[in-house]
């Protein structure tokens, strides 16, 4: 059975002409976009015509068939070739152009209609995907930055944790995630200052944060960081908490090369 | 196909050519040929011999004005008329307004009824499936198809589940499909 199986029972209905309402609206919608369930409904009514050959009953009364030929006699049809032959008609000739017209217009319609649909399904998937995508990459945040999160460092065995930190940096969408852990606790009026320090050029300031009671803190996308730039080393200064930010003036906390 | 057998025109395709052409003996033939099963088929929708003359009338006067209506391609002549038949009697029966173009009407995979020998075979394939059908599912079928009844209206009428009427209906349609497909 070729048709969608959720109106393969309607299209039966609707082949007898007993799908009324929402039912019938609906599925009409569904036949207009659907040749799979518009051939199972021309199937169906083939099927409903093999039950009007099994009908018996008597033959009409011979007065019908005179009835028709009366009728027949007095609507004489014209024959369409001879009418077009005889006479140009300009209003038909009109209407004719007009309903041309009118089908190109509804062909072009359709098309455009077609090609939004599948515009709308595009951007749909698309929408779908990158809604996965921000889920994913909001978890990633959330694992690296929430407050709760168990930052484990791992070191030699009977080692004592050093402080250390891990710069991730994609210079053509000016990203840097930042995440460091065992920082030594700040003295009063003092900062910690991230550095993103290109090769041969000063350093460009990259954020200011403060530990938290364990030592642990992170920089994520820092506002001002121009886009593109070449990363050859980050670095951590301690600097004075009411400034100068703009250069390096305290003392090397942590470096480490890209 | 032999180039004999090429030359060979339907019987209907060349009737209704005629029709086109204005030919009134044309419409008395195919009036002979397809009356028996219209007029039956009215019949036993409307249950009245008056009403059923109106509807034979208005069939073939539809073929008469507008032959064109009438698409070989579509499906053979005398299931179109039939189909025709059952749906505008059916309207009369519930007092609406016509709802099927004739235009519309297209009938897939119905074998060639155009020689009575024809149509007695497939009347009597027809009944005997039908008469081989549980009877709860040949009364719902012919219930939607005689009396033009919902299935809403069905289901009331008999006290059982809507889904059961709406599938006693299709799979009683496939039924018959499946018998000429063997």
């Amino acid at each position: 059975m070729s048709a969608h199986e959720q109106f393969a029972e309607d299209l039966a209905l609707h082949a007898l002409g007993a799908l009324q309402g929402e039912e019938r609206a609906a599925l009409e919608k569904h036949l207009e976009t659907c040749s799979a369930c518009r051939l199972e409904l021309d199937q169906l009514r083939g099927d409903i015509a093999l039950m009007a050959t099994a009908t018996v009953g008597p033959k009409p009364p011979q007065r019908a068939r005179q009835r028709l030929l009366d009728a027949i006699s007095k609507a004489p049809r014209v024959p369409t070739v001879v009418q077009a032959r005889s006479r140009f008609n300009w209003a038909a000739a009109l209407g004719w152009a007009a309903a041309a017209l009118m089908f190109v217009v509804v062909v072009q319609l359709r098309r455009e209609n077609f090609g939004l649909r599948e515009s709308v399904n595009k951007l749909a998937q698309l929408t779908s995907q990158q809604t996965i995508e921000v889920a994913n990459a909001q978890r990633v945040m959330d694992t690296l930055t929430a407050s709760d999160t168990q930052a484990v460092t791992l070191v030699v065995a009977k080692g004592r944790p050093q402080p250390q930190g891990k710069a991730f940096y994609l210079k053509n969408k000016s990203g840097l995630v930042f995440v460091a852990n065992n920082l030594p606790q700040l003295p009063p009026d003092k900062i910690y200052e991230l550095w993103l320090i290109p090769p041969g050029a000063a350093p460009i300031p990259a954020g200011l944060f403060k530990p938290d009671a364990r030592g642990n803190a992170t920089v994520v996308n820092p506002p001002g960081l121009p886009a593109g730039v070449e990363a050859k080393t980050f670095a951590v200064t301690l600097e004075s908490a009411s400034g100068p930010h703009d250069a390096p003036h305290g003392t090397g906390v942590m470096q480490g090369g890209a | 196909m032999s180039s004999a057998d090429a030359k060979v025109v339907s019987p209907d395709l060349a009737l209704v050519s005629a029709i086109r052409a204005g030919d009134a003996s044309a419409m008395a033939s195919l009036y002979d040929r397809y009356s028996s099963v219209v007029y039956a088929v009215a019949l036993r929708v409307l249950g009245d011999t008056g009403a059923a003359e109106d509807i034979q009338q208005e069939v073939f006067m539809q073929l008469w004005r507008n032959p064109s209506a009438f698409d070989a391609s579509r499906g053979n002549l005398g299931a179109w008329l039939a189909v025709i038949t059952r749906n505008r009697s059916v309207d009369a029966l519930r007092k609406r307004r016509p709802e099927t173009d004739p235009e519309d009407v297209v009938l897939s995979v119905v074998p060639d009824m155009a020689g009575q020998a024809d149509r007695s075979r497939v009347a009597e394939k027809v009944r005997g499936v039908l008469s081989g059908m549980p009877a709860t599912q040949r009364a719902a079928l012919e219930m939607a198809y005689y009396q033009g009844m919902t299935h809403t209206e069905i289901a009331s009428k008999t006290g059982e589940p809507l889904g059961t009427i709406k599938t006693r209906i299709r799979a009683g349609l496939i039924a018959l499909r499946k018998a000429f497909e063997a």
